[in-house]
């Protein structure tokens, strides 16, 4: 059942610009894509070594300017760029993860949070190079250009679609692969007992540094996909409503999954947007709420976890004491 | 000698847990530390295996000074420990918790994870069948797939021991795996003790239950108070008159 839900899931995503005309629901769910990718990345922290990184935003941002600067005022091929927007972010993912050495719990959130509020900081203030409140207009769009053939600029929303769809699909798959060996298991054993896992040899600190580095990469290429769309950079991208949103489709989808947080990416970045078709504005934001909070109040574990329950796997019976 | 300390000290403010004790654990051996509650045995087993820091004193492993190592270099070197409080990984199946203990049997880094799949499915294969032979000698292998959360107190146990042993010890510190347990289960443990270090592992024990301490241990320490009160075999401690009175108390009437 599992296997039928993924294929249905993946056929309606591969063929949605066929049957999506309106430009608008196109942008909607490029949305949800690249918050599918922020959501996978935070839920390998939030979600695997159960570490809640409330700077998120930071890595997003980062990213984004990351690829920003060095296309527009670099002249750097947006490729470049959005290996920086990887890179960059990694690298500030692994200071954090340093910094936090023996910080967990609380402090780890502080941590993270500080660093988020650090940086957008430096973006409102560093104005020669980030122009500020500004920001940066004009980023360019992502082009194919293979020798021999004229360039293909991406610049159409069913073209960039498909790049979201594929960097989603990587993401994915990365975090698959993660979790699927000895690396997953030492994240998880991070979450569940930290002292144990020490006793039987692991590293805490080395892991949650490598899912730190990881995450924040991630959350970076997010960040990066994210310029090349919207083609506008300002400091708008490391406004904490990111975060948040990131953390409700985590936590909503289910976090410690696979498939939750892209559940939860795509739900939460549709939901606000289908309410405000249905209703008056003054409603849109009060009902998001109320469904959020029904969504925790009743499937406190999240969505995908929720819908496995229906068909328990036998060996899943036992209740955690 | 497999585990040496020498002058251990632990001071907690104004009280000394351990107050200078030395002692050495020969390998091949099972050796327990016993003594009244406070004593600072589990103390002694958190400076050996780096959970904490001692104000004063080494620890030598083979000859090698490990004092101030963190706990998994401690642990990659071969000295394993249980802990006082069960101590498992609650939210994941027995066998995923004994996976999790064989950790330094796999090689299997970010970089082979995400490009060597083939590679990953043959170390998760050896592993898999690794846990499952840990899983059949603790006597686990019709739980394999239940949740840790899930199992009794004594099988919890049972588990503990299971992780510990995945992460293949040279030298297995046990704190208390009999606590709590029922006489059939504490024979369950007295046996696995002893074929653990048939096998060639040795084994330092702190446990409270003296029928089983006396009848598996080759040598026994005794604490008391932070200081090393006696250290022999176990029919020589039994009679050591300081021993009989840190247990009962220097008045007739017993309480302890």
């Amino acid at each position: 059942m599992r296997r039928l839900a993924f294929v249905i899931g993946l056929a309606v995503a591969v063929t949605a610009p066929l049957w999506v005309w309106n430009p608008y629901h196109l942008h909607t769910l490029i949305m949800a894509g690249i918050f599918a990718v922020l959501a996978l990345s935070l839920n390998l922290l939030l979600g695997y070594t159960g570490q809640l990184s409330l700077g998120h935003a930071a890595f997003f941002g980062i990213g984004a300017y990351a690829t920003a600067l060095l296309s527009v005022k670099g002249g750097c091929s947006p490729w470049i760029g959005l290996l920086a927007a990887i890179v960059l972010p990694g690298v500030a993912g692994w200071v954090i993860g340093r910094l936090a050495l023996k910080l967990r719990g609380a402090y780890f959130v502080l941590l993270t949070i500080s660093f988020a509020g650090c940086v957008s900081l430096v973006s409102v203030n560093w104005m020669d190079l980030t122009n500020g409140p500004l920001g940066l207009p004009g980023v360019p769009a992502l082009e194919i250009a293979l020798p021999g053939l004229p360039a293909l600029p991406l610049r159409s929303k069913t073209a960039f679609y498909y790049v979201v769809l594929l960097a989603v699909m990587l993401a994915y798959l990365l975090c698959l692969a993660l979790i699927r060996s000895r690396v997953g298991r030492a994240l998880v054993a991070l979450r569940e007992n930290e002292t144990l896992a020490a006793s039987v040899g692991i590293d805490g600190t080395h892991y949650l540094v490598l899912a730190a580095v990881i995450s924040a990469a991630m959350a970076g290429f997010g960040g990066g996909l994210y310029a090349h769309y919207t083609r506008f950079v300002s400091p708008e991208v490391f406004l904490f409503t990111y975060t948040v949103t990131m953390v409700i489709m985590v936590v909503a989808g289910g976090k410690g999954t696979l498939a939750g947080p892209v559940v939860g990416a795509v739900l939460f970045t549709v939901l606000p947007e289908a309410l405000r078709a249905a209703t008056s504005w003054q409603w849109q934001m009060l009902l998001y709420g109320i469904l959020l909070v029904a969504v925790l109040f009743f499937l406190p574990e999240g969505i995908v976890p929720a819908l496995r329950r229906l068909r328990p796997e036998p060996h899943r019976r036992a209740s955690p004491a | 000698m497999i585990l040496e300390a020498r002058d251990l000290t632990v001071r907690f403010g104004g009280v000394a847990a351990l107050a200078g004790v030395s002692f050495q654990v020969a390998p091949g051996t099972v050796t327990s530390l016993i003594g009244p509650n406070g004593a600072g045995k589990t103390t002694a087993f958190n400076v050996i295996t780096g959970f904490q820091r001692p104000t004063q004193g080494t620890v030598r492993h083979d000859g090698q000074v490990i004092t101030g190592w963190r706990p998994h270099r401690i642990a990659a070197r071969g000295l394993v420990r249980t802990f006082q409080k069960t101590s498992v990984f609650a939210g994941l199946t027995v066998r995923e918790n004994v996976l999790t203990g064989l950790h330094l049997q796999g090689r299997v880094g970010v970089a082979a994870a995400l490009l060597a799949r083939a590679r990953v499915r043959a170390e998760e294969r050896r592993l898999a069948e690794e846990a499952d032979r840990v899983i059949e000698f603790v006597g686990l292998g019709g739980r394999r797939d239940e949740l840790a959360g899930g199992l009794s107190y004594g099988e919890q146990r049972l588990l503990e021991l299971a992780v510990a042993l995945a992460a293949r010890p040279r030298l297995l510190l046990l704190d208390e795996p009999a606590s709590g347990m029922t006489a059939s289960e504490k024979a369950t443990v007295a046996g696995l003790i002893a074929r653990i270090r048939d096998g060639g592992v040795t084994v330092f024990l702190v446990e409270h239950d003296m029928r089983l301490v006396m009848g598996i241990s080759d040598r026994v320490l005794v604490l008391n108070y932070g200081r090393l009160i006696a250290d022999g075999d176990p029919a020589t401690v039994q009679r050591d008159p300081e021993v009989v009175r840190a247990y009962l108390g220097s008045g007739a009437h017993a309480h302890a």
